[in-house]
């Protein structure tokens, strides 16, 4: 049987945080600026803000023939009740990166391998609490090999507004940065 | 002036595909009404009209949408709306009207489930039918299925060009499912598009009859205000376009309005075939369903099974040809729809007896999973 | 057919408007009295005019008698389905603004089943002109109740008289932001000419009510059952009152007929005229 190439993410966390804009960031990074195959799906409800969501991104080397998610390799969770939800969702083995601003984890992570990033709080820290996701998508983007930092990079840009795009791209590097000392640490 | 074809790799939702599909189709006439889940269509055209220099208008109802969308296609201009199953079920009176007056004009239906409100945010396949019958009367239309962004884009170009060589309302067949996943999307150069305009009339004013077909069955169409006079008309009328509510000009332009789709068949059906060389089980789909059922043959083929796909891309009018020929070969057709069997029967007609159909239904809410495709594969090739 | 072609040259000489009809559908298909032809007439008059350009008039109606009508005018005609006039008006009208774009239907389809799109194309300030041929009953399909009907009076589906509140429909098209509203009779030609004159040469959204007589339908359940016996009623109770309140123009048995040229506004932009300036803003921001 041939090499399974197909790998996907989900990103979880309340309405308003951005959790769909890092779907499409990062399908998009995938999809135009490394140009492979990657398709973004959403929940998609009438609760516009608070409630637990998601998107899902399967990133492919071929032509995606399912567009849902089949079992996640990676999950970036960003609030408890989106952890409550969504953790069992996770391929067994598969990365989990919390926002340890924001979520408790509890003996259950144990059979993923963890990573703490404290997007919130850097976000507020930098002056703007709604660009935790883009920390999140620098980080996802150095330790998830199917998008490359630069792709990524190019893909915050395109989807900021011009006036946020230098708070943008630093929350983005600190993002790397992290997930470049997280790697680091492993080795 | 904003570009109108935007040239390029692009990571776009389906209904963002769609938008820019009817832009680098010509469309420059939008009339729609919100509703979940095809408002992105609109919200787009409104924002990117006035850039490039298109009417969009949000109308009090559907109602009103198609009937504006018929009238701006009568000057001339490229026209669209687009909707879900409710606002669908309202456009039939006047989509009706634009198959009698002979309207090119395209319509986006983006399938929820039904029936009634039903399921505003989740995807359906319920509506099949009823692009094909929703108007009362006998007549022919024309449907097309995308199963990604890309053909969302490709198949909304296709559209038009449809509607404008047959001078018929064509209606996208969309889902929630293509309409709020995103993919890439290639947008080729713009001369690299082809674009079909309707025909214009070649005689002089007093010579032109509106409604005297050529030999494709097609009538040249003069617009509002070119000076040929046209008038035109719901009722049953004759080649000047005048009422004649008589048996045997209804038979003659009934007649036509039909056999004007059905003996193009073979030019605006169009299908993907794959492995089916020595295919003895075939899954047929369509759309959205389209995906897992490709994969599901694939995990098929992997286990041995001689399992091949058939996916339809116009469902209307109805590839009968390609599943009469296939009937010949395969034992099984496999029909999985997010509905209780509507293309299952249109299949099974045409398979004639010389191979069984089975219908996976689903009545929407949630596409199938390849595994679920695969599992009923393998349970016929046990039999 | 020689025969035909001479007695059509002779109509042509003998009717300077001939221009205007399609003479080879003749005879239309009203009944005797019946209050559309005047009513038509009248407009094909105003069009002549102002001096408009017969190849840039549009002609679209609904459905019912006076739905008939775009099919018998020389011009660009549309006979759409029931109460979808006014919108699919505005489709041709903004796809092609160079048009004069006219909407001559009934009351029962602009006001009963089209009602909706009537308010928001008055709302929108869409550049049409509507005339609606009001004879206060369903004649086509057999006298039937309208949202027009009069209070006590009979229809085939108000055996025992009318129980509803009929629309005043000037005052509605006023309310609702039409820029032109006028009323008057199809026996008042002349006047009805220099109204329809005077809507045409405005844009925006004008709006004329023609009462109109329907002696078989209306007439014969009323008691004013001869063809001419509603222009008798329509000569003995009309009052002209130019810029008359609108509110106070309802129309009930037994009262005067309030006539006139009611309501005049000029400064309001059309929906065209609004997109066309949002397109300059959005342009000229890039």
């Amino acid at each position: 049987m041939k090499q399974e190439t197909r790998k996907e993410i989900m990103f979880t966390g309340f309405g308003g945080q951005g959790v769909i804009t890092a779907g499409y960031i990062t399908g998009q990074a995938a999809a135009v600026y490394d140009d492979k195959e990657s398709v973004l799906t959403q929940v998609y409800g009438p609760e516009a803000r608070g409630s637990a969501c998601y998107s899902g991104v399967v990133v492919d080397e071929e032509e995606i023939d399912y567009l849902y998610l089949l079992s996640p390799q990676v999950m970036v969770v960003m609030s408890q009740d989106a952890y409550e939800k969504f953790l069992p969702k996770l391929q067994e083995g598969g990365v989990v990166i919390v926002d340890s601003s924001l979520v408790e984890v509890d003996e259950r992570v144990k059979k993923y391998r963890l990573y703490k990033v404290s997007a919130t709080e850097i976000a507020e820290e930098m002056g703007a609490r709604i660009i935790a996701n883009v920390v999140m998508l620098g980080f996802v983007s150095r330790i998830w090999d199917a998008v490359s930092v630069e792709g990524m990079r190019e893909s915050v840009k395109s989807r900021v507004p011009r006036k946020h795009l230098d708070l943008n791209i630093r929350a983005f590097e600190k993002g790397v940065e992290l997930g470049e000392k997280a790697l680091a640490k492993e080795c | 002036m904003g570009k109108t074809v935007l040239t390029g790799k692009h990571f776009w939702y389906g209904n963002i595909a769609i938008a820019e599909g009817a832009i680098a189709a010509g469309c420059r006439f939008f009339a729609g009404y919100p509703i979940t889940p095809a408002s992105e269509i609109a919200e787009h055209i409104s924002r990117r009209f006035p850039q490039i220099g298109g009417i969009f208008v949000q109308f009090e109802d559907e109602l009103a949408s198609m009937a504006a969308i018929l009238g701006a296609s009568w000057t001339g201009v490229k026209s669209m709306t687009s909707t879900s199953g409710p606002g669908f079920s309202l456009m039939q009176e006047n989509i009706g009207l634009g198959a009698m007056m002979e309207v090119p004009t395209v319509i986006v239906n983006t399938q929820r489930g039904g029936p009634s409100t039903g399921l505003p945010t989740l995807t359906g396949q319920g509506d099949v039918m009823q692009a094909k019958w929703g108007s009362h009367g006998q007549y022919e239309i024309i449907a097309l299925s995308p199963d990604s962004p890309q053909e969302a884009f490709d198949l909304t170009i296709r559209c038009f060009n449809l509607a404008e060589k047959y001078r018929v309302p064509v209606i996208l067949l969309a889902s929630e499912t293509i309409a709020h996943s995103a993919g890439k999307v290639v947008v080729p150069p713009e001369d690299e598009i082809e674009l079909v305009y309707r025909k214009k009339p070649k005689v002089p004013p007093e010579e032109y009859l509106p409604y005297r077909p050529d030999e494709d069955l097609v009538p040249p169409m003069a617009c509002a205000g070119e000076g040929y006079t046209i008038t035109t008309t719901g009722l049953t009328h004759n080649e000047k376009g005048y009422p004649d509510t008589t048996a045997e000009a209804q038979e003659k332009l009934a007649r036509r309005l039909n056999d004007k789709i059905r003996k193009h068949r073979k030019d605006i059906v169009d299908v993907k075939e794959e492995n089916m060389e020595d295919a003895k089980i075939a899954v047929v789909s369509y759309g959205q369903v389209s995906r897992p059922a490709k994969r599901a043959v694939k995990m098929a083929r992997e286990e041995g099974i001689k399992a091949g796909s058939i996916k339809l891309i116009t469902i209307w009018p109805f590839a009968e040809h390609v599943i009469h020929k296939w009937a010949k070969q395969v034992e099984y057709f496999i029909v999985p729809e997010l509905n209780y069997g509507q293309i299952y029967l249109e299949v099974k007609r045409e398979a004639d007896g010389n191979a069984q159909t089975i219908l996976i239904p689903r009545m929407g809410g949630t596409l199938f999973t390849p595994r679920e495709i695969y599992q009923e594969i393998k349970k016929v090739n046990k039999k | 057919m020689s025969k035909q072609i001479s007695k059509e040259e002779k109509l042509e000489e003998l009717h300077p408007m001939d221009k205007w009809l399609r003479s080879e559908r003749m005879p239309h298909i009203w009944c005797p009295g019946c209050g559309i032809g005047p009513t038509l007439y009248a407009w094909a008059r105003a069009l002549d005019r102002v001096g408009i350009d017969k190849d840039k008039v549009v002609y679209v109606s609904g459905i019912g008698c006076s739905g008939r009508g775009s099919g018998y005018l020389n011009v660009d005609g549309f006979h759409t389905t029931h109460g979808r006039a006014i919108p699919f008006a505005i489709g041709i009208k903004l796809a092609k603004p160079e048009l004069c774009v006219n909407v001559i239907s009934g009351d029962g389809d602009l006001f009963s089943i089209g009602g909706n799109h009537f308010i928001h194309a008055c709302r929108r300030n869409d550049d049409l002109l509507v005339i609606c041929i009001n004879n206060f009953i369903y004649g086509m399909t057999g006298g039937q109740l309208a949202p027009t009907t009069p209070r006590g009076q009979y229809a085939t589906t108000a055996p025992y008289g009318n129980i509803e509140h009929p629309f005043n429909t000037p005052h509605v098209a006023d309310a609702s932001g039409a820029v032109y509203v006028a009323r008057w009779t199809s026996i008042h030609v002349r006047r009805l000419e220099k109204s329809i004159a005077e809507a045409l040469t405005m844009k925006g959204f004008r709006y004329i009510e023609v009462l109109s007589p329907c002696p078989v339908n209306y007439g014969r359940r009323n008691k004013l059952p001869e063809p001419d016996d509603i222009a008798e009623w329509f000569r003995q109770s009309s009052v002209v009152r130019n810029g008359a309140d609108t509110s106070e123009v309802q129309i009930e048995k037994d009262k005067p007929l309030i006539l006139g040229n009611f309501v005049k506004r000029v400064e309001k932009l059309t929906y065209y005229e609004g997109l066309k300036k949002l397109e300059e803003r959005v342009r000229g921001a890039r």
